[in-house]
C-alpha cells in the first residue's frame, strides 16, 4: 500500500449550506519537499487544510496520506500527519511540558524521550515548564510545531506558519521548515504571502475560488512568465513605435500598466513584455532608428506577477 | 491507543488544572458552615418556642397545630391535602417512637443533600458539564484534539467518563463536607437511627402501609444514589448543551435557565400535567422516599426515573451524534 506519494489530494469539493466553498482541488506531494499553498485570503486555502486533517469531511473526492484513505481508515491516516491548523491553541493554564504530554497520550509510541527531542528540535528548553499562557506567540508556534512533530509525522501542515511572527521570526521558522524537509520530512505551508512561499518551497499549487488554478515547481512556474524590460528613450513615442514593430514583443499601454510596476518607477519608462535575449536586437533597432537609450532594465517575473496574471489581479472577494 | 484510560487522564488533569472542581469544593466549604449555623438557630429557635428540648411534645404540638389549620376555611383543599399527609407522617412516627426531626450530623447530611439537589447540586454539575467540551471549542483547542490519530466517539466518550467521576466526586465532597462540618456542632452520632421508608401516595392520601424504618445509613446511601442519578442525568443533559454550543457562557446559562425553570413550575405543574415529562420535573427522587407529595400528581419513583433515562440517553445519542459528525469550522 505505501506509495511515494506522502499526500494525494483529489478532486477534493466541499459544498456548505448549498455554496461550493471548494470547487475542485488536486495535486499530490512527494516526500521531502516544501510544498506552497498559495492563495488570497478567503480563497479556500484553511477549509482546505481542514478536509486534509480530518476536521471537516469533504463532500466529493478523495485524501490519501501514504496510500492511506483518510475516509476509511483516518487514524491510521492521520498517524502520519502533524499539523496546526491556524493558530497553535494550545491549553494556556497547562505548562509546555503537560501539553505535550497531553498529546503524546493521544499517540501511539511517543514516551518522554521523544517529548525531550522535539522540546530540543525547537529549541525551547528553557521556558517548555513554564505557562502556555506567558508564552509569546514565536514561542507558541514553536510548541506548535514541538507536538505536530511528536507522533514522528511523514506529513507536517502548516497553516501560514509565519503568521504575526516578527521579521526574525519568519527567517528562523523558514530556516527550520528547510532543515526538517532536509530530513526527508513533507512539508505542506499554506500562505497568502508571495515571497514567502517563493523562498521557501520547492512545489507551489496555487488556489483561487475554491480551485487550483496552477501547480508546478516554482522555477518551472515562473519560467512560463516572460520577463518584463523597462526601456527608457528618448523620444519616446518614436521608441514605442519600433519595439511595438519588432515580433514576439509586447509594449503594454500604460493605461494597462500594473500598479507594481506603476510603483517600481516604469511610469517614464515603456514597459515591453519580451524575452531578455532580444535585447541587443531591440537595442540596435532603436539605434537605427535615431532613438536615444538610457536605461534598460529587466524585471524579473516573480510569484507576485505569476499570481496576479492568474488570478487577473483578483485580491479578496 | 486502544485504551481509553491515557484519555480520561488528559481529561482528568485538564479538569484539574483548570480550578473548576476546586472552586465548587470551596463554594462547598464555605456554604455548608452557613447552613449549619442556620440550623442551629431553627434548633433553638424550635426549643425556645416550645420551651421544651423533648421531641414528643413538640412534634405533639406540630400535629395539633396542621389538624387546627385544617379545620380553618381560608386554607385551599390542596395544602389541606398537603398538611393532612404530613400529620400522617407524624403521626406515624410518634406511633414507633421515632423523632422526625432529631438534629445531628447524619440528618444534617441527609438533609442539606435534599435542599441541595433542587438547584443548587445541579448547578454545580452543568458548571463542570457545560464547560468540558465548549471550552475547547471557544479556545480552538479542539482543532488539535481531533486532528489526533484517535476516534471523535473515544475522545467524547473520555469526556463523559472524566465528567461522570467528577460528579460523583462532587456528591462524596458534599456528602462528606456536610457531615464532618455539622457533625462538629451536632455531634457525629445517628448512623443506626431510623428512618421511615416505603410511604406510598394513593390518590392525594399518604398510606403508611408499606412504610417501615431502615437505618439511617441505608437511609442515606438511597438518597446519595439517588442524587447521583439525578445529577447523572444532569450531566448528560450538560454534555450534550455543551456539544451544541460553542460558547461555554451560554452553555452554563442555557442550563441554569433550564433547571432554575423546573423549580418555577413544578410549582406550577400541579394543573399542567403533561409537564411531568420533562427532565427538570423530575429531578426530586429524593422525595419519594421521604412521602412528601410530588410536584405533579401521578408522579412515582419508577415514572421519574423512566423519564430521567429516557432524558439522559436521548442527550447523549443527540452529543456523540452531532459530535462524531460535524465539521469544525471556526
Amino acid at each position: 500500500m505505501k506509495t511515494d506519494i506522502v499526500l494525494s489530494v483529489r478532486g477534493l469539493k466541499k459544498k456548505i449550506r448549498s455554496k461550493w466553498i471548494i470547487k475542485g482541488v488536486s495535486f499530490d506531494l512527494r516526500p521531502g519537499e516544501v510544498f506552497g499553498f498559495l492563495g488570497p485570503n478567503g480563497a479556500g486555502k484553511t477549509t482546505t487544510i481542514r478536509m486534509l486533517v480530518g476536521l471537516i469531511s469533504p463532500t466529493e473526492g478523495t485524501i490519501e496520506i501514504g496510500g492511506v484513505s483518510l475516509k476509511s481508515h483516518p487514524n491510521e491516516a492521520l498517524n502520519q500527519i502533524g499539523c496546526i491548523v491556524e493558530n497553535p491553541e494550545l491549553y494556556s493554564y497547562l505548562s509546555g511540558w503537560e501539553n505535550l504530554e497531553h498529546f503524546a497520550r493521544m499517540l501511539p509510541g511517543v514516551d518522554e524521550n521523544r517529548i525531550n527531542e522535539v522540546v530540543a528540535i525547537v529549541g525551547m528548553e528553557q521556558r517548555i515548564h513554564d505557562k502556555v499562557r506567558t508564552y509569546s506567540l514565536g514561542m507558541r508556534q514553536r510548541l506548535g510545531i514541538a507536538q505536530a512533530l511528536l507522533g514522528r509525522p511523514r506529513l507536517l501542515i502548516l497553516d501560514e506558519p509565519t503568521n504575526g511572527l516578527d521579521p526574525q521570526g519568519i527567517k528562523e521558522m523558514r530556516e527550520f521548515i528547510r532543515q526538517l524537509a532536509s530530513q526527508g520530512l513533507s512539508v505542506f505551508v499554506s500562505s497568502h504571502l508571495l515571497s514567502e512561499i517563493q523562498l521557501m518551497c520547492d512545489r507551489v499549487a496555487i488556489i483561487s475560488h475554491g480551485s487550483v488554478i496552477a501547480v508546478g515547481e516554482v522555477q518551472e512556474l515562473l519560467q512560463q512568465d516572460e520577463s518584463t524590460v523597462i526601456w527608457n528613450v528618448f523620444p519616446r513615442e518614436k521608441g514605442e513605435q519600433v519595439l511595438a514593430s519588432m515580433e514576439q514583443v509586447l509594449v503594454t499601454r500604460e493605461e494597462a500598466l500594473r500598479p507594481e510596476l506603476a510603483a517600481a518607477g516604469a511610469e517614464a519608462g515603456i514597459v515591453a513584455t519580451m524575452s531578455p535575449e532580444r535585447i541587443p536586437e531591440a537595442n540596435r533597432a532603436l539605434q537605427q532608428a535615431g532613438v536615444d537609450i538610457y536605461g534598460v532594465a529587466i524585471k524579473n517575473p516573480t510569484l507576485e506577477d505569476l499570481f496576479l496574471r492568474l488570478t487577473e489581479g483578483e485580491r479578496i472577494e | 491507543m486502544s485504551s481509553l484510560y491515557p484519555l480520561v487522564k488528559n481529561e482528568t488533569i485538564k479538569m484539574l488544572k483548570k480550578r473548576r472542581f476546586l472552586v465548587i469544593v470551596l463554594i462547598l466549604a464555605v456554604l455548608i458552615p452557613v447552613f449549619v449555623y442556620g440550623q442551629l438557630k431553627v434548633a433553638q429557635n424550635y426549643a425556645k418556642q416550645f420551651g421544651t428540648e423533648d421531641w414528643r411534645v413538640a412534634t405533639e404540638q406540630q400535629v395539633k397545630d396542621y389538624t387546627n389549620r385544617l379545620s380553618s376555611p381560608r386554607v385551599s383543599e390542596e395544602w389541606k391535602r398537603v398538611m393532612k399527609v404530613e400529620i400522617n407522617r407524624l403521626q406515624y412516627a410518634l406511633d414507633k417512637n421515632i423523632n422526625p426531626r432529631s438534629p445531628n450530623g447524619v440528618t444534617f447530611a441527609r438533609d442539606f443533600m435534599k435542599n441541595a439537589l433542587i438547584l443548587f447540586i445541579p448547578l454545580m454539575v452543568s458548571v463542570i458539564g457545560a464547560d468540558i467540551v465548549s471550552s475547547e471549542q471557544s479556545t480552538g483547542t479542539i482543532k488539535l484534539l481531533l486532528t489526533r490519530p484517535v476516534s471523535r466517539w473515544r475522545i467524547l466518550l473520555s469526556k463523559l467518563i472524566t465528567l461522570i467521576l467528577f460528579v460523583s466526586l462532587i456528591i462524596l465532597v458534599v456528602g462528606l463536607l456536610s457531615y464532618l462540618i455539622s457533625g462538629a456542632v451536632f455531634g457525629y452520632q445517628g448512623w443506626g437511627e431510623p428512618v421511615l421508608v416505603g410511604f406510598q401516595i394513593i390518590g392525594g392520601e399518604l398510606s403508611t402501609t408499606t412504610a417501615h424504618a431502615v437505618d439511617q445509613w441505608q437511609f442515606m446511601l438511597m438518597e446519595y444514589g439517588l442524587s447521583w442519578f439525578s445529577c447523572m442525568v444532569v450531566a448528560c443533559m450538560s454534555l450534550m448543551v455543551s456539544v451544541l454550543v460553542r460558547s461555554t457562557a451560554a452553555g452554563m446559562g442555557i442550563m441554569m435557565a433550564t433547571l432554575i425553570a423546573g423549580t418555577i413550575l413544578a410549582n406550577m405543574a400541579s394543573s399542567w400535567h403533561s409537564a411531568k415529562y420533562l427532565f427538570m420535573i423530575n429531578l426530586q427522587t429524593i422525595d419519594f422516599l421521604t412521602g412528601s407529595l410530588p410536584a405533579v400528581p401521578g408522579l412515582t419513583l419508577p415514572f421519574s426515573l423512566t423519564v430521567l433515562t429516557v432524558w439522559a440517553l436521548g442527550a447523549l445519542a443527540v452529543a456523540f451524534t452531532v459530535f462524531t459528525k460535524r465539521d469544525i469550522l471556526n
